[in-house]
């Protein structure tokens, strides 16, 4: 990302509050035009609070925000033309067919009904729900629900793409199609905001992203670039009987350059897996199974907050 | 800091035009779905009027209280307005209810260039609109059914109408402040009922108690019953009718500017 392209996002000292909730407390962001950006954190962590106020449909409580080159608290309409959102809830109109829904939204955002007719075709196409065009959407599955919000928010051909939590609950399968919709998208230069707990979406998805916990940004990055600041190249798993795993500390706690003790497992974060397996086995400890991998999001966010993402 | 040159096709609509679009949006659904609506909205009216008209009117003789007509005659402008009442009733509490918690339809039209105000407004016009197509229909089939002397009942219609509007406003404000649809059924039966049978739409209200009279006074049934009634058989005079009027459009007033207030908070925290 060139720092020639323009910031769509700039927030500075961003707080929000829910009397007398803080839900975000003083954040730096800044988005510039072709990123996909994410916010990684656990539920309740401030992204949801943070995303209204982009979407200028929250105002915020203190700080300096914004958007487009626009100040949300006086220009809201003129920005929220020029935005696509995506909420957490569908709030699709379930008794309209999907192309009323995309034609009746286009409206809102100043289409005529021609074009507004000719832009939901087209993205009836994208969101894969052609043979479903004229179907109510009541008894769509989650997935389709899913892309029909996403087909709804590109109606006005967006600057700025903002999706909170876009594939929650859905199947692996409807996540993969969804993901590779989002990938389109990104590909043809839609600047992109994500929120999500999910850190393989954010690996995925994200040129660059903040982890946020408790309202605040605890680091920022790209996914690789976190990975390699707090966290090591690989990581050696090993489950335990629930109990045991904390007795087995003090007889690797040599092998790696830091321990992660979970309810279940023990994590040794090194630079070779496979050695301190084979290390491991040397030293008599027999865990019930093991696993090497590569470190991920989940590894800098564990070292950050010394939590799990999604518990 | 710099303004971004615009690749997105969204403007923002005039305020007037932003209404149109959100009441546009009503009307697609109402398309699909009227005839779930038609059943509360008309036929009950209808049943109402053929009961109470032709089944208890033939028992009531024409005399001073029915201003020398018959009472199915009688009866059929103040049957407009309490439907209009009833119809508001609806379109005002769940209707709105589901667009905040089951439907969330104004949370989708939100992130748009329209505003809370703006989806206020489209949802009070629709009922408007509401209101005058179901009086309409009513109309049409209480003169096939022979319940109108002439065409001075179609003057009910926008006194139906403005009554309809004076409660469903206030209405609206209140179901924007609604979690849960519980506090609605302490609205139907201890308002709108009491309101559309004892406020001199099927009895003159110096029957009632003296102590009950003003009760009667402030709700917009009674309001309404007296303009249509009284437009409808010439006896309406200009003095009162401004005073009834006058009533309704502030109810009214104070609804929307509630209902602007509740929108806001709720849709922009």
């Amino acid at each position: 990302m060139t720092t020639a392209e323009p910031l769509l996002v700039r927030a500075h000292g961003l707080t929000k509050h829910f009397g007398d909730f803080e839900a975000v407390r003083g954040i730096d962001v800044e988005v510039r035009r072709g990123e996909a950006f994410g916010f990684l954190g656990p539920n309740g962590a401030g992204k949801s609070s943070t995303m209204r106020m982009i979407s200028c449909t929250s105002p915020r409580t203190g700080g300096e925000l914004s958007v487009l080159g626009l100040d949300p608290n006086t220009q809201g309409p003129l920005i929220r033309a020029r935005l696509g959102v995506v909420p957490q809830t569908d709030n699709l109109d379930t008794e309209l067919t999907v192309r009323q829904n995309l034609q009746t939204y286009g409206r809102y955002f100043g289409l005529s009904r021609a074009e507004a007719r000719g832009k939901a075709t087209e993205l009836l196409e994208f969101a894969q729900l052609v043979d479903r065009a004229d179907h109510e959407v009541e008894p769509l599955s989650g997935g389709m629900k899913r892309r029909l919000t996403i087909a709804r928010s590109l109606i006005n051909d967006p600057d700025l793409l903002l999706l909170d939590e876009p594939t929650t609950g859905l199947d692996p399968q409807a996540r993969h199609l969804l993901w590779d919709r989002l990938f389109r998208l990104k590909q043809s230069g839609v600047t992109l905001i994500i929120t999500t707990h999910y850190m393989d979406e954010a690996e995925q998805l994200c040129d660059r992203l903040v982890v946020m916990d408790g309202g605040k940004i605890a680091a920022e990055g790209s996914p690789s670039e976190l990975i390699s600041r707090y966290s090591t190249r690989e990581v050696l798993e090993l489950r335990f009987a629930p109990g045991e795993q904390e007795a087995v500390v003090p007889s690797v706690v040599d092998l790696a350059e830091r321990i992660e003790v979970l309810p279940d497992r023990l994590l040794l974060y090194t630079k070779d897996g496979e050695g301190a397996l084979n290390a491991v086995h040397g030293r008599d400890v027999r865990p019930l199974s093991s696993l090497v991998r590569r470190s991920s999001l989940e590894d800098v966010f564990l070292h950050l907050t010394g939590r799990t993402l999604v518990d | 800091m710099e303004t971004i040159p615009s690749r997105s096709t969204g403007v923002v609509l005039n305020p007037v035009r932003a209404v149109l679009i959100g009441v546009e949006k009503h009307w697609t659904w109402y398309r699909r779905n009227w005839r779930a609506t038609a059943i509360s909205s008309f036929l009950q009216p209808v049943l109402f009027l053929v009961a109470m008209g032709f089944g208890f009117g033939s028992q009531v003789q024409p005399g001073e209280a029915t201003g020398g007509q018959t009472y199915l005659v009688y009866l059929a402008p103040a049957l407009v307005v309490v439907t209009a009442v009833q119809n508001a009733t609806w379109e005002s509490t769940y209707a709105v209810l589901s667009a905040f918690i089951w439907q969330k339809s104004y949370w989708g039209a939100v992130v748009t260039p329209v505003t809370p105000a703006q989806i206020c407004y489209s949802q009070l016009t629709w009922i408007a609109f509401r209101l005058v197509s179901s009086a309409a229909v009513f109309l049409a089939v209480a003169a096939a059914l022979g319940a109108v002397s002439g065409p001075g009942v179609l003057l009910a219609l926008p006194f139906a109408v403005l009554a309809g509007l004076a409660f469903a406003a206030p209405v609206v404000a209140f179901s924007a402040t609604r979690e849960t649809a519980e506090g609605f059924s302490g609205l139907f039966r201890f308002v709108v009922i009491p309101m559309t049978l004892f406020t001199g739409a099927f009895f003159p209200i110096s029957q009632l108690p003296e102590w009950l009279r003003p009760v009667a006074w402030i709700t917009p049934v009674w309001h309404g019953v007296e303009l249509a009634r009284g437009a409808t058989f010439g006896t309406l005079r200009l003095l009162p009718a401004l005073g009834h009027v006058g009533y309704l459009v502030a109810l009214t007033a104070v609804g929307v500017v509630l209902g602007r207030r509740y929108f806001q908070r709720r849709l922009a925290v």
